[in-house]
């Protein structure tokens, strides 16, 4: 083997050498940055601070709802509730039907063969496999009898008991006894229990929606429905619809009013349009600014004018894109074919005539593709503004996150808000595809 | 067949004598249509712009005539006390740099992520080629999330902190580049691929040696620009609650008057910040593409 006896051996040796170095000290950087921030970011304390349990409350209340039994110890009246909400709550005389009440005893069938029983002398959970849980209210303290050694989901002590297992969770108090039975599903989410179609299979609502007898004479089963439905109070369709209606009213006024801003102006920053060029620098410098001060800043400077609203985010929006539409669309003006408009001056056309014959031809599709493309991206900014300004499914979702309890709605508008944007995305694409051929 | 070859039936059939009339009828007929789609839309604006004003708190009128209020406000008492200004502004770096941080390391991940997830969801360049539509729809919920939903749940599961808004724009550069990346990979050339299958190389190395030092510098190119989308990101979620400048900005703004030295000051940095890396990868990215100047 001999060295490389070409002239250019010793160069071509040096650049691997130093394409060598350079392929790892990147990657090396890279790494160190990461391990840095790893840092810098207190992960490693991270989960010692997470709360796992809000993340168990939330994945569970994502997908199932309970339903809770209740006892007021010193009344006896027995109740349900879903989500022990009043909105929910079965009306009076009236319980699921996997709960029996004879005389002063209510029994209640959590499945799996639990069994859960309310009586004068107390409460007693019969777990499958395992055996009698009794508890007897004596001398205002809680006496448990239950088989020894004692599982840990039994949580006992003189003022309150508590049982947590597969099925359900039961919690003996000295004011009261309640059992919570879990379903999977998102709870009355079409009809309320107190709307009378609450009550009502599937089969059922449709028979009755089709051929049923009206069940209130005012009107028609199916209004009666949808009117059930729309202004259902638990989850409250009619508002969610409308906050969708609000961000998207946002993001289109904010990205059509910053486009027909921006397109005028854009014509006179474009070096081959305009030969003034003081008054392309300012015009360009004012782009850049209502561009780079971020649209936060413009949101907060514009609530203070507006109020909290979607005029506010709409022309947050629309003041932003103003300056990102006037950068580029003075650039597709730039980028255009001169000889086009000079075919157009050679038949004698005035400065309107060849702007709109031999300019607006060429740049239209990119200008249109730049339009919709932003429109699809503002669904998503419109979200997030409205989370700050106060207004569309934005704010819905902050105040339904910051209360920490309905986390089953925060999954609904979680689910509304992809498929919003989804749907924006597809009807962009489509229209991109439709007013644009060849692009 | 006469009806094929010689037009329409007779009384329909263009007048041969005037060639111009079916010429200006059709342009009439453009021009109508032109007019309604364009009557429908200003319409359609004016309607939005009615119905946004009526759920708006204030109006846009009355609005208009106290825009500058807030600001006026503000910089006057920034004005008055101006000689915080400097020391104020070296104070707020510590927190620029988290939220400058944020939006670097989420940019790096994502990319990452975005890297590999497009070249497997690339027609033609897919280890597993029936999988395509399954990453395609992966890229596509994970760009739909808005990333303040995500930070938002993090923040109620970890406490705040740079992690969750970390995470949250991690996520969605993953699919905003990814499908971009995607884009970009679809027409590299295949021929240094079957190069490399020829001579055995499995699918690691020809994407390793084949086709990334191909698509490098138009997939750096975007994600420098990501970076820049990322950093007003970041700063958008700390006023969420997700720490950085962002939350800075916020306290001092619910505080009100009396500390708008403060809010000018985090103005004044995040604005230069944004101007700074907007030139900057300007620059950076005009050098990939076009090739570097000597």
């Amino acid at each position: 083997m001999t060295a490389i006896a070409h002239p250019l051996g010793p160069a071509l040796v040096t650049d691997f050498q130093r394409r060598k170095v350079k392929a790892i000290a990147i990657p090396l950087t890279v790494l160190l940055y990461l391990v840095f921030t790893f840092f810098a970011f207190d992960v490693p304390h991270l989960f010692a601070k997470a709360r796992l349990d809000n993340a168990a409350i939330l994945a569970s209340d994502f997908w199932s709802y309970k339903t809770h039994v209740t006892r007021d110890n010193r009344t006896g009246k027995v109740s349900a509730a879903v989500e022990g909400e009043t909105r929910g709550a079965y009306p009076a005389g009236k319980l699921p039907d996997w709960v029996t009440q004879t005389g002063d005893t209510t029994a209640i069938d959590l499945g799996q063969g639990h069994l859960v029983t309310y009586d004068i002398s107390g409460a007693r959970y019969i777990v499958p496999g395992y055996g009698t849980i009794d508890i007897r209210p004596k001398d205002g303290n809680l006496d448990v009898t239950a088989p020894a050694p004692m599982p840990d989901w039994i949580n006992a002590s003189p003022s309150r008991v508590s049982v947590t297992t597969d099925a359900g969770r039961f919690a003996y108090t000295r004011a009261k006894v309640e059992t919570f039975r879990y379903f999977a599903g998102w709870e009355l989410f079409f009809f309320t229990l107190d709307s009378p179609f609450g009550w009502k299979t599937w089969p059922e609502l449709v028979a009755l929606a089709l051929w049923g007898d009206r069940i209130d004479p005012a009107r028609s089963n199916i209004a009666g429905m949808a009117q059930d439905f729309w202004h259902n109070p638990m989850w409250h369709h009619a508002d969610v619809a409308g906050a969708i209606f609000e961000t998207l009213l946002m993001a289109f006024l904010g990205t059509i009013g910053g486009a027909l801003i921006a397109f005028p102006l854009a014509f006179l920053a474009a070096r081959n349009m305009n030969s003034l060029s003081p008054l392309r620098f300012l015009l360009r410098r004012v782009f850049d600014f209502t561009r780079g001060v971020d649209g936060l800043i413009w949101t907060i400077i514009l609530s203070r004018a507006f109020g909290p609203g979607p005029m506010t985010g709409a022309l947050a929006i629309l003041i932003t894109d103003a300056g990102a539409f006037g950068k580029s669309f003075s650039e597709a003006l730039e980028n255009i074919d001169e000889k086009q408009v000079e075919g157009i001056r050679s038949t004698g056309a005035n400065t309107l005539q060849r702007a709109r014959f031999g300019v607006l031809p060429q740049t239209v599709p990119v200008i249109l593709s730049q339009v919709l493309y932003f429109l699809e991206s503002n669904t998503r900014s419109a979200t997030v503004i409205g989370a700050i300004v106060g207004g569309g499914i934005g704010l819905l979702l902050t105040q339904a996150i910051q209360t920490q309890k309905d986390w089953e709605e925060v999954a609904y508008y979680i689910t509304l808000i992809i498929l919003m944007v989804m749907a924006m995305d597809t009807l962009s694409g489509w229209l991109r595809r439709k007013l644009i051929k060849g692009a | 067949m006469v009806d094929i070859a010689f037009g329409p039936s007779p009384g329909n059939r263009p007048d041969p004598s005037a060639p111009g009339a079916a010429y200006l009828a059709m342009q009439r007929r453009k021009r109508l249509y032109g007019g309604v789609i364009a009557l429908v839309f200003v319409l359609l604006l004016a309607a939005g712009f009615d119905s946004a004003e009526d759920r708006n708190a204030g109006g846009f009128l009355s609005g208009l005539a106290q825009l500058d209020d807030f600001p006026r406000e503000v910089l006057a008492e920034a004005w008055a006390k101006r000689a915080n200004l400097p020391a104020l502004m070296w104070a707020s770096l510590p927190s620029l740099l988290e939220t400058v941080n944020i939006a670097a390391v989420s940019t790096l991940v994502g990319s990452l992520a975005a890297c590999l997830l497009s070249l497997l969801a690339t027609r033609g360049l897919a280890r597993w080629p029936r999988l395509t539509p399954v990453f395609r729809r992966a890229l596509d919920a994970m760009r739909a999330i808005p990333e303040v939903v995500i930070a938002l749940i993090l923040i109620y599961v970890l406490g705040s902190g740079p992690i969750p808004a970390m995470v949250a724009i991690a996520l969605h550069t993953t699919g905003a580049m990814g499908k971009l990346f995607s884009e970009v990979a679809e027409n590299a050339d295949l021929k240094p691929v079957e190069g490399l299958a020829s001579v055995g190389a499995n699918w690691s190395q020809r994407m390793w040696l084949g086709v990334i030092p191909q698509v490098a510098p138009n997939w750096l190119s975007y994600a420098l620009l990501r970076f820049e989308i990322n950093v007003r990101a970041s700063a958008i979620l700390g006023f969420v609650g997700a720490g950085g400048i962002g939350y800075d900005l916020k306290i001092a703004m619910q505080w009100g008057g009396g500390r708008y030295d403060t809010v000018v000051a985090i103005f004044l940095v995040l604005f230069a910040t944004i101007v700074v890396i907007d030139q900057f990868s300007d620059r950076l990215r005009h050098r990939l593409v076009k090739g570097a100047t000597p």
